[in-house]
């Protein structure tokens, strides 16, 4: 009976030690979630004046998107196209990544239902994002 | 004999249960994707604070005269 009772102390260890760790942080800083972290963070600087006009707005998934291309100058739109889906590229990686770094590639989409909900929430007054039934709103 | 086997099963039984009910730490999650938020947005100033220059050129008037 002893023993039984200590086997069962071991397992509530066990249990108790497994509830820590998944309280604990996430990992995001791996060479490769950096270096996302790194580009996403140069692409705003050229992205910045298309959110602030609406040309560009975020998406209910996470993403980006060309909102309105009308407000983009002629000879501007395929590039910021383009930039819009080499940056949707490293969204995409940085979901993947976090979730494979923290052991569970399979949480990768909620790990990207998470980003999606606080970029919206962070986003600057002025900007638009989408919402889960396609409207855009102005925040 | 049979007690020990019996915990023995129970106690993989439990730690299969641990396995499987591993949930998504949905609070760090939306601590990780603010701290990625605010680097990439720069919502807040980085402690260096030169990164945090608004968008214009920084004037540089150190007198280097060019050829």
């Amino acid at each position: 009976m002893n023993r039984l009772i200590r086997l069962f102390a071991a397992g509530a260890l066990a249990l108790a030690s497994t509830s820590v760790l998944a309280a604990a942080d996430l990992q995001i800083n791996t060479p490769a979630i950096q270096q996302i972290r790194q580009d996403l963070h140069n692409h705003f600087h050229d992205l910045r004046e298309y959110l602030a006009s609406g040309a560009v707005g975020l998406t209910w998934d996470g993403m980006l998107a060309v909102r309105d291309a009308s407000l983009i100058p002629l000879d501007q739109r395929q590039a910021v196209s383009a930039l819009v889906a080499d940056d949707n590229q490293d969204r995409h990686a940085l979901y993947r990544e976090i979730a494979r770094a923290n052991g569970h590639p399979e949480w990768e989409q909620e790990v990207r239902d998470t980003f999606a909900q606080r970029w919206i929430e962070r986003a600057r007054p002025g900007w638009w994002y989408q919402k889960p039934n396609g409207a855009w709103v102005q925040k | 004999m049979n007690k020990l086997l019996l915990s023995l099963a129970m106690l993989g039984l439990l730690a299969g249960c641990v396995t499987i009910n591993i949930y998504f730490p949905a609070a760090a999650a939306e601590k990780a994707a603010d701290k990625i938020i605010d680097e990439v947005w720069q919502l807040k100033q980085p402690q260096g604070g030169d990164a945090a220059k608004p968008a214009g050129q920084p004037v540089q008037s150190k007198g280097e005269d060019k050829p």
